[in-house]
């Protein structure tokens, strides 16, 4: 059957989704929520992350932008980002989160900058995974889908 | 199990307190929790959608806000259509604590806070905000699964303080749903009962299924249920509200027109003196005076000194005065029996100062509410060390009190927010000051005593609601306030907390926890009654309340040894834990009153010998000394004492509070009309005793 080699191929990107540690724990609570009635819950769910982490990305880039840095608002900004990433289980996007905000609390410009930059390229590296990852779970279809033989 | 057509309000007693489904949706009883109503808040999408379908996974009935203005406004459209809310800290319009705040104050529904954010503060935060649980994110299913929890303890608490309290509201919402028609309705509520006896003690609700056995009941108008008329009438407009569309909007079961007709028209014409009194900046003294008889002028000139200087030290509000003024005094229409204009004085006194108490933390009872403590911090440390030392020395001026109070007063406003830390009990009153709220004590005007008061429902939820109103008949009804009277008391305490400046507003997370408790079954009782009973002064409170009694009945001569006594007593019970008020006022007018009263044409003179005495009579009882002082506390005092914000008072006033403030400073003015302060003459005899029911508190 061809969608065993896809599922399995799921299972596999799945699994290095996690040894990677681009996401957690929190990952599986979304997928555990995802049934029949909401089959796609899971990429929905990120889609919607995407759209709103997207713009508190551009603000805070904005904010970098306007010396000196207002850090108190960085960290409010960063603080939101941080929790809609916990809330999908973007693991190493969180871990980068909280250390920018450990640089906006001491003051620390240029360790935002750092972290900060780090921050987009972990963040863009999840997009692109889990991208691919919900692709080929729609290739490889609903789980109760009979699949035909070729 | 049908919708609940007759749903609404039929499973919901005291709305509040006891409603386990009044919405449109009701949960099938076997199935608890399934079905319960929850509201979340969120900012961020992401987690709303995803917290959502979490509830929904966990078979409960969700509804989805992201802005704490919107989560309000469905709060408020319908009040009983959740259970329990889910709120995220951080927000853009709103602080999360504050919404936290606002639902206790108004809904008294438990409410979660939840964020990424997991310091320590935060987390104290919500505590003392009155959260009944802090989740950090990411939230997982498994931590909304039992979040059922909160909603059953709170009912329960509330349940029991109802019990305690001696109230059958409760118990008579209780069967009230038993008898509804709505099959569905009585269904839930027996199998919420059962399920709830599985849970709880199965006690509570067999005495609720009792309760149903008895004949419906005065309607004890709880401070929760003032505030579900207070929000009704002020949605329908004053103008426009009648009873019949007022009881349909509370929508609580076993209220009947005739309550609501009746109570309407105190409410109005509470609010008609309220509006009748002009805002008399600085001239606390003339509206003391001009209300009644000279008798008043010249403790106001006594007091007026104090009022003066409180009022310009912005302490006391003199609007609130002003008001209290007209507002006692408008009231010539006696409804209920003073029954101790001096014990209530001197319960206005020992409510301060058992606030302060409490912010001492000397309150045990106070200290239920951690938050007590800090609550009156301001004024204990002032007061208390000179009170006590004062007390058993010489009599110190009124304007030692003043002087201390001007300058708590101070402190209160800025202490506000330690205040609110007493805890519930403050956050409670705060919330009653909020005007958001239709139930608004006011603001906190007197943190201290107030608060502590509130906070000692904690641990006496039925003393508050005791407080009967029957000073007179039951000086007792003073002391018994943690008696469980179901006497005027609690209106008293309501009003002095209101007037007080139930100072806490920050704490209004653990305020409204216990408070609502609280100031439900009491109706605004000071705890501080309770605390007093706790605090061993017990055998001297009876003495209070006998002289309480005593006053009342004019029995001068006689009494006023008694009297005094009791007058000290009282105050003493009042909570004057530290005799605070003790050092303060010699003078006390209080005494001193009751020295009149008790039939001895005292001059000054014969005050202070009475100061004296009364002193002596109970050098063992440092309370009592106390209470002294106390006395002295002319109302003006007492109030600039405590208000520490002048819009606090007239917020408070034109709340519930206030109402009872109004309730409770009428009979004060009848004290000092009894007695002719001045020239120790009496006039009681002249005038009728206004019987002030207290209707309201139970």
């Amino acid at each position: 059957m061809e969608r065993n080699p896809m599922r399995r191929q799921l299972a596999i990107m799945r699994q290095s989704l996690f040894d990677q540690g681009h996401v957690d724990e929190q990952f599986v609570q979304l997928e555990e929520l995802q049934d029949d009635a909401n089959p796609n819950f899971v990429e929905e769910v990120v889609t919607l992350y995407y759209r709103d982490s997207a713009r508190i990305i551009l603000n805070i880039e904005q904010a970098l932008e306007r010396k000196p840095f207002d850090f108190r608002k960085l960290d409010a900004y960063m603080h939101q980002f941080k929790g809609s990433s916990s809330s999908i289980g973007a693991k190493k996007v969180k871990a980068e989160s909280t250390l920018f905000r450990e640089y906006c609390k001491s003051g620390n410009g240029e360790g935002c900058m750092r972290s900060f930059q780090q921050l987009k390229k972990e963040y863009a590296t999840l997009r692109k995974k889990l991208g691919a990852y919900f692709q080929l779970a729609r290739q490889a279809g609903p789980v109760e889908t009979a699949s035909r033989p070729k | 199990m049908k919708n609940s057509s007759g749903g609404k309000g039929s499973m919901s007693t005291a709305s509040s307190i006891t409603t386990w489904k009044a919405g449109d949706v009701v949960p099938v009883p076997d199935q608890f929790p399934a079905g319960l109503r929850v509201l979340v808040v969120d900012d961020d999408p992401t987690c709303l959608i995803i917290l959502e379908k979490m509830l929904r996974n966990c078979s409960y009935d969700v509804t989805k806000c992201n802005r704490a203005e919107t989560a309000l406004l469905k709060l408020r459209e319908n009040r009983n259509g959740f259970d329990i809310v889910i709120s995220d800290v951080h927000m853009p319009d709103m602080d999360g604590f504050k919404l936290l705040e606002h639902i206790g104050l108004e809904m008294d529904l438990p409410v979660i806070m939840m964020s990424a954010d997991d310091g320590k503060d935060v987390v104290m935060k919500g505590v003392t905000h009155g959260a009944c649980d802090y989740l950090i994110k990411p939230v997982r299913i498994e931590a909304l699964k039992n979040i059922w929890q909160h909603v059953v303890r709170k009912r329960k608490n509330e349940w029991k303080d109802l019990e305690q309290s001696g109230s059958v509201e409760e118990g008579d919402r209780q069967p009230k749903q038993s008898e509804d028609a709505d099959y569905s309705s009585s269904v839930n509520e027996g199998n919420w009962k059962s399920s709830k006896k599985r849970k709880d003690d199965e006690d509570e609700t067999e005495d609720r299924d009792d309760t149903s056995t008895l004949k419906k009941p005065r309607v004890v108008w709880s401070v929760e249920l003032h505030q579900q008329f207070v929000a009704a009438v002020n949605q329908l407009g004053i103008d426009k509200a009648v009873p019949k569309k007022i009881l349909e909007l509370m929508n609580v079961p076993g209220l009947t027109r005739e309550n609501v007709a009746s109570h309407l028209q105190k409410y109005r014409l509470y609010l008609r003196r309220l509006s009748g009194v002009s805002p008399h900046s600085c001239n606390p003294n003339n509206s003391f005076m001009n209300p009644q008889d000279e008798t008043f002028g010249p403790l106001s000139s006594v007091h007026g000194l104090d009022l003066q200087s409180l009022t310009a030290s912005g302490q006391l509000p003199a609007q609130c005065l002003a008001t209290l003024q007209a507002a006692v005094l408008g009231r010539s229409t006696a409804k209920s029996s003073i029954p101790m204009p001096l014990v209530n004085q001197r319960n206005i006194f020992s409510f301060e100062n058992p606030k302060l108490r409490f912010g001492e933390g000397q309150q045990q009872h106070v200290n239920n509410n951690n938050k007590q403590v800090n609550l009156l911090h301001g004024i204990p440390t002032t007061m208390e060390s000179k009170q006590l030392t004062s007390l058993r020395h010489t009599s110190q001026s009124i304007g030692n009190v003043n002087m201390q109070v001007a300058p708590h007063g101070a402190q209160n406003s800025q202490n506000n927010s330690s205040l609110i830390e007493m805890g519930q009990p403050l956050s409670r009153v705060q919330i009653l000051n909020d005007s958001t709220v239709p139930l608004s004590v006011g603001q906190p005007i007197v943190p201290n005593g107030i608060a502590a008061n509130v906070s000692t429902r904690n641990g006496i939820p039925e003393n508050i609601r005791a407080p009967g109103y029957n000073l007179v008949s039951q000086t007792s009804s003073i002391l018994n306030f943690p008696m469980n009277q179901a006497s005027e008391l609690p209106v008293d305490t309501f009003s002095l907390r209101s007037t007080l400046g139930m100072s806490d507003h920050t704490s209004k997370g653990a305020f409204h926890e216990d408070f609502n408790s609280e100031i439900k079954g009491s109706g605004g009782f000071l705890p501080s009654y309770d605390v007093f009973n706790d605090c061993q002064y017990k055998s001297q409170n009876w003495e209070l309340q006998n002289a309480g009694m005593i006053l009342e009945d004019s029995q001068h001569s006689n009494s006023l040894q008694g009297n005094l006594d009791l007058t000290q007593s009282v105050l003493v019970q009042q909570g004057f834990p530290s005799g605070q008020i003790n050092g303060q006022n010699r003078s006390v007018p209080i005494v001193s009153k009751a020295m009149f009263s008790a039939g001895d044409s005292t001059e000054p003179g014969n005050l202070l010998n009475v100061n004296h005495h009364l002193n002596t009579i109970r050098a063992d009882n440092t309370v009592r000394v106390k209470s002294e002082s106390v006395a002295d506390g002319n109302p003006s005092n007492l109030f600039a004492y405590h208000f520490g914000q002048e819009d606090l008072m007239i917020a408070l006033l034109k709340q519930v509070g206030s109402f009872y403030f109004l309730l409770f400073t009428y009979q004060w003015e009848y004290l000092f009309t009894q007695f002719d302060f001045p020239t120790a003459t009496r006039h009681h005899t002249s005038r009728k005793r206004v019987r002030f029911r207290w209707v309201f508190l139970g």
